[in-house]
């Protein structure tokens, strides 16, 4: 053949290995500094939500009854100056004064005096409180009118400070992330599934069973959400799983049409025609040539409904139709903090800078990708 | 004289056009192409010359049933096409393939050059191996005149021309009977567009392959032509066989084209008479009345602008569809 040859020579060597367009939008992703910022904060969050309650020596539920809102604090509670006072509470019906109180470090020496003899039951009163642990009467005087004890102090860690109920925030905004996040992924899950297989098999099939399909679309979208919402709790009650059911069953519309939009474009696209004339099936086009060129905008979109979820979520919480104690979410923890702000602003601060943050790298992801994927940068 | 490959018969294919405002829009018929009969033998190019927008395209689509021809047949071997069923047509589909005019625009961006090219492959022998298929895709790579090392890349990192390769390279991969190649070499540069027509004339000949070339420049379907059909408005003008067409044309829009045509002698050229067409391309929404032509035909007369011409045959195998040809 003639026109061989002066190919024959020009590269010697192995197959050259080609750059796929995922290639090229990921190269992209990861050169866009606040793309690969918003990446790393998800990732923390994400790791922090799901292990951080695990890790944390609070249980979410704990309530500490001697620290009800105390602020946010890097030092321990109780603090040195606390301690007279919490076992003055602690005794307050013993009768007894305390003589000397000694505190070295996680150990507090006390000695009790009375008029009359000290009942060593006293002991039990101090460890009711559960600060104290370990109480042991060391000397009791001979006429059993002085005493003391020796016990040690368990130090708490409250970084974002405690709630209304004394239970620590930090833990407590690390869970609530945890169920925030797990809504907005699985309810941008489920809308994913129904949108994308609505949405491609009515852009695909066309004509009247598209028009049919989407004018259905149109009418769920003119139901009002919240009320379809508030509708959907009275009926079956409040309920996590509801919850996410009903976010996701209204947010595939959009996904729907995105979906469709896509799919219609694509299918006039020459290449699906030569699919056609190369005989492939319809099943085969539509896996092999429709669905991955209608991925791009999908992942986008997805990035953004992420939060949009969450945000929802965190509204309908607020409203109080969402998720319920002993749960929580950053909705919840947002709403209680939204209640206490004169005397515990800390309440707020911490659930709704997570909540803000989250969104934030949310979004910023969702727009790298959207650049990163742009098919005019080609 | 053995049978043809393919008849066409009468073949028409009209677009709905919403014409007018959104509330009172109506639809008007677009013929891009209309009442179009030829036959193709075995062997043999049929090269369709035309401007842009004269149903070119759609005639190859439709002829391949890409696009579902509003009237008109298309037999091929005996067998009209539009009565197949969906799954008959597609195991026809080994037989006819298309080269498509964009070059990228026919490249699914997301698989591998080497994917494309085997896809025919991978629908019509689902069980060749993988490495039987990528030894021959790499065979056809080269034969075309891209790297076989180059079977790795995607389309986007291709050239125009080398993309256009890639769709040959597609089309003739499961050795078809008929290739429909429309434009396939408008997007190469001169020294390439021989190459690329005298590959698909070798393999015209070896594999005693049917082309219908189409092309809107008349020198480069000369080269490659045995019969070529002269098309305007979806209509078809003039067809004969090539020689005939050159040396004898009888329809004034062929004289047209065919003066159009630089000479390679300087002096044949300045002495040449150019026959300029003014005007352009009546809307095919709105066709004459009588000849097509008329608008721009320097010979017409009234009868023209009333009453249409109908192809008949001037000398043997020579049609022109014209009231005054000779
Ligand atoms: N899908 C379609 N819907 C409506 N009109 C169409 C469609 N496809 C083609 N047409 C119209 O049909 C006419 C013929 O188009 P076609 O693509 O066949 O032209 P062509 O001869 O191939 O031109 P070119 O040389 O530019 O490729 C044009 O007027 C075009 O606008
Ligand atoms: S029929 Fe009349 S208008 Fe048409 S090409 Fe012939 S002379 Fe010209
Ligand atoms: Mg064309």
């Amino acid at each position: 053949m003639t026109t061989v040859s002066q190919f024959e020579q020009t590269v010697p060597g192995g197959e050259i290995k080609g750059r796929s367009l995922w290639a090229d939008a990921w190269a992209r992703l990861r050169s866009n500094r606040a793309a690969v910022a918003g990446a790393i904060v998800l990732a923390i969050i994400g790791l922090a939500s799901l292990f951080g309650p695990m890790l944390s020596p609070h249980d979410v539920g704990q309530v500490y009854r001697s620290y009800i809102k105390v602020p946010a604090s890097t030092t321990a509670y109780p603090r040195e100056a606390e301690i007279p006072d919490l076992l003055k509470t602690a005794l307050r019906r013993s009768r007894a004064d305390i003589t000397s109180l000694d505190v070295d470090g996680d150990l507090v020496t006390l000695t009790l005096t009375a008029e009359r003899e000290i009942d060593p039951r006293i002991t039990r009163s101090v460890e009711r409180n559960a600060d104290f642990t370990n109480v042991q009467i060391i000397e009791t005087s001979p006429d059993g009118l002085s005493l003391t004890m020796q016990m040690e102090v368990t130090r708490s860690y409250f970084l974002f400070g405690t709630d209304a109920n004394g239970r620590d925030l930090l833990t407590r905004t690390l869970f609530g992330g945890r169920i925030s996040l797990m809504i907005g992924l699985l309810a941008t899950f489920v809308s994913l599934i129904i949108g994308v297989t609505y949405g491609a098999t009515a852009g695909f099939i066309g004509g009247r069973v598209d028009s049919v399909m989407m004018r259905i679309v149109d009418v769920l979208y003119s139901i009002p959400f919240m009320f379809f919402v508030i509708l959907l709790m009275v009926f079956f009650g409040r309920n996590i799983i509801l919850m996410f059911v009903a976010v996701g069953a209204v947010e595939w519309l959009d996904m729907a049409r995105i979906v469709r939009g896509q799919t219609l474009s694509i299918k006039r696209r020459e290449f699906i025609e030569a699919a056609h004339a190369c005989g492939v099936s319809t099943t085969a086009i539509i896996r092999r040539h429709i669905v991955p060129n209608t991925l791009g905008p999908v992942v986008v979109y997805m990035t953004l409904l992420v939060p949009k979820v969450i945000l929802l979520e965190s509204f309908l919480s607020f409203l109080g139709l969402g998720v319920q104690e002993p749960m929580t979410s950053w909705g919840v923890l947002i709403s209680e903090g939204a209640n206490n702000i004169v005397e515990a602003p800390w309440m707020l601060i911490f659930p709704a800078t997570f909540l803000a943050l989250t969104l934030f790298a949310f979004n910023f992801v969702g727009d790298g990708l959207r650049d990163a994927l742009d098919p005019k940068d080609r | 004289m053995n049978a043809p490959l393919l008849s066409v018969r009468d073949l028409k294919v009209h677009f709905p056009i919403r014409v007018g405002g959104v509330l009172q829009g109506r639809y008007k018929q677009l013929k891009a192409v209309d009442g179009v009969s030829f036959d193709l033998m075995p062997g043999e190019t049929l090269g369709i010359v035309g401007e842009s927008g004269c149903g070119k395209s759609t005639m190859g689509r439709a002829v391949l049933q890409l696009i579902k021809p509003t009237q008109g047949q298309v037999i091929w071997l005996g067998q009209d096409l539009a009565k197949l069923g969906a799954k008959q047509m597609r195991a026809k589909r080994q037989d006819m393939q298309i080269i498509f005019q964009d070059p990228l625009a026919c490249l699914n961006p997301r698989i591998t050059v080497g994917d494309i090219i085997a896809e025919p492959l991978r629908t019509f022998h689902p069980d060749m191996t993988s490495a039987e298929a990528k030894s021959r895709v790499q065979k056809l790579m080269q034969q075309v005149g891209l790297h076989p090392n180059m079977i790795n890349r995607y389309p986007h990192e291709f050239s125009g021309g080398q993309c256009q390769r890639i769709g040959i390279a597609r089309a003739m991969i499961v050795e078809p009977r008929l290739i429909v190649c429309d434009e396939p070499v408008s997007a190469l540069d001169v020294s390439i567009q021989a190459q690329i027509i005298n590959l698909l004339r070798d393999l015209q000949q070896r594999f005693q392959l049917s082309l219908i070339f189409i092309s809107h420049d008349l020198s480069v379907v000369r080269h490659i032509s045995h019969r070529i059909m002269v098309v305007y408005l979806g209509k078809v003008m003039e067809v004969a066989d090539r020689d005939a067409l050159y040396t004898h044309p009888r329809h004034p829009y062929t004289k047209a084209l065919i003066s159009a045509v630089p000479l390679p002698d300087p002096d044949q050229e300045r002495a040449k008479q150019r026959i300029v067409l003014s005007g352009d391309l009546p809307s095919p929404l709105n066709p004459p009345p009588g000849c097509v032509f008329a608008s721009r035909c320097p010979i017409r007369t009234e009868l023209c602008a009333t009453t249409p011409p109908v192809l008949e045959e001037r000398s043997t195998d020579h049609h022109a569809a014209c009231h005054h040809s000779e």
